[in-house]
């Protein structure tokens, strides 16, 4: 019994001792210098962070967030500004064909009308012509006819007066003469 | 000290702990709660690598941020992004206040991880502090806020009789009062473990001589787990700290 005791005692010694060779967490003579310089440091700490480092960062991300979001609408601005300049572009645009559409039928029109007046001035001119031509062409046939009667009715004369000299009379051979021609 | 004395007859020198003793920067002697302690310095360096980091980073207030302003900025905005979605709109107001505690947390056990340095957050009175500190505060703005609204945080209004609230009452009050504790243990805890585990493969390595590029290897390996420890032990006290707060501005279930 005595010695299980002694034991126990020893055993309890040692582990005080090995606590204070090995521990030296748990010396409790360090705790309160531990404490000191904690306290002082954690002040230390907490003085520049709230003095200085986290004004400082709070605003510099406030500043980004703000400079983000600016340039976001101002790029939304930009985006809208493209989108209208695009649908104007494109409104023109069709605009313009149809004013080119429009210009190219009057145009086509013009000509057709423009075409119309010559073909009938032409087609006139040429009915006159071909009258014109067709008058002469009777002309000269009538003028033919005529010389042909003339030189007939000379010609019998001529042969009247060789048969009968003196005797000749013009008016009837000519009426004669007609006669035959047109018989 | 005596630990080394103790331990040199074993095969392997290892002092895994040795590490973790507070000690004068300057001289020899006595710890006073005044003495400038390896502690001091390594706390100092921490909350200068935070400014360098979070004041110098950003000391360009670039519209298009450097590197260092774009990690300060992301550091930010997780942070924030992470109070106001554990504890809601009204956590925001409380968000400096747990980027000090993330920033502080983060900053040590990363810088813990080089060489020679001194891991504050390994002691479990740097962590305690912490945990007690966010116990008290979220306590008092719970009560603050709420008045006696504030016990209806243990009161399961959803169970169905009486007396499994009165039984779930108990229970939802140890559980509030272990919190401190839990929350630094974990703390303390996995940076002491991880450190420990490094420095007893470090000894295995001055003892095997040729054989050292098998403990060298787990070093690595180890050494890249810690270095996720280190970003998730903060990271866990951080949103544990947004947990708890959210309880205090939103006490009834």
């Amino acid at each position: 019994m005595a010695n299980t005791t002694e034991a126990a005692d020893h055993l309890g010694n040692e582990v005080l001792h090995e606590a204070e060779a090995g521990m030296p967490q748990l010396d409790p003579n360090i705790f309160p210098n531990l404490i000191f310089w904690l306290v002082v440091s954690i002040v230390l700490l907490y003085l520049i962070l709230t003095k200085v480092a986290l004004p400082r960062l709070n605003s510099v991300l406030a500043e980004r967030s703000d400079a983000i979001s600016n340039d976001l609408e101002q790029a939304q601005l930009f985006k809208k500004r493209a989108e209208d300049a695009e649908a104007a572009y494109n409104a023109s645009l069709a605009k313009a064909r149809e004013e080119a559409q429009q210009i190219a039928a009057d145009t086509k029109a013009e000509i057709n009308r423009e075409l119309g007046v010559l073909l009938e001035k032409a087609d006139a001119e040429i009915a006159a012509k071909s009258a014109e031509s067709e008058r002469r062409i009777a002309e000269i046939q009538e003028s033919a006819a005529k010389s042909v009667e003339d030189v007939a009715k000379e010609t019998a004369a001529e042969i009247v007066a060789s048969f009968l000299p003196g005797g000749a009379d013009q008016a009837a051979v000519d009426s004669a003469v007609s006669e035959r021609v047109k018989g | 000290m005596a630990g080394g004395a103790d331990h040199g007859d074993s095969q392997f020198n290892i002092h895994p702990m040795d590490q973790f003793r507070v000690e004068p920067l300057f001289g020899s002697g006595e710890v006073h709660w005044y003495t400038i302690t390896n502690a001091t310095l390594w706390m100092f360096l921490t909350v200068g690598a935070i400014t360098l980091l979070m004041v110098f980073g950003s000391r360009g207030r670039a519209l298009i941020p450097s590197r260092g302003q774009s990690v300060a900025e992301m550091t930010y905005g997780f942070v924030r992004k992470m109070v106001e979605d554990v504890a809601g709109k009204e956590g925001a107001k409380y968000f400096p206040y747990i980027m000090t505690l993330f920033l502080f947390i983060l900053g040590s056990n990363v810088l813990a991880l080089l060489p020679g340095s001194f891991a504050a957050t390994s002691h479990i009175a740097v962590t305690a502090v912490l945990a007690v500190a966010v116990f008290v505060t979220v306590t008092a703005i719970g009560f603050v806020k709420h008045g006696a609204g504030f016990l209806k945080l243990f009161w399961v209004s959803s169970a169905p009789t009486v007396a499994l609230r009165i039984v779930l009452a108990i229970i939802e009050l140890i559980s509030y009062f272990v919190r401190p504790l839990s929350h630094s243990i974990r703390l303390a805890g996995n940076m002491m473990a991880g450190h420990a585990v490094l420095k007893v493969f470090a000894g295995f390595a001055g003892a095997l001589g040729v054989g050292a590029v098998i403990p060298i290897a787990a070093i690595a390996a180890i050494y890249g787990l810690e270095l996720l420890v280190a970003f998730i032990q903060a990271y866990v006290f951080a949103i544990l700290t947004c947990v708890y707060l959210n309880d205090a501005l939103h006490p009834s279930h």
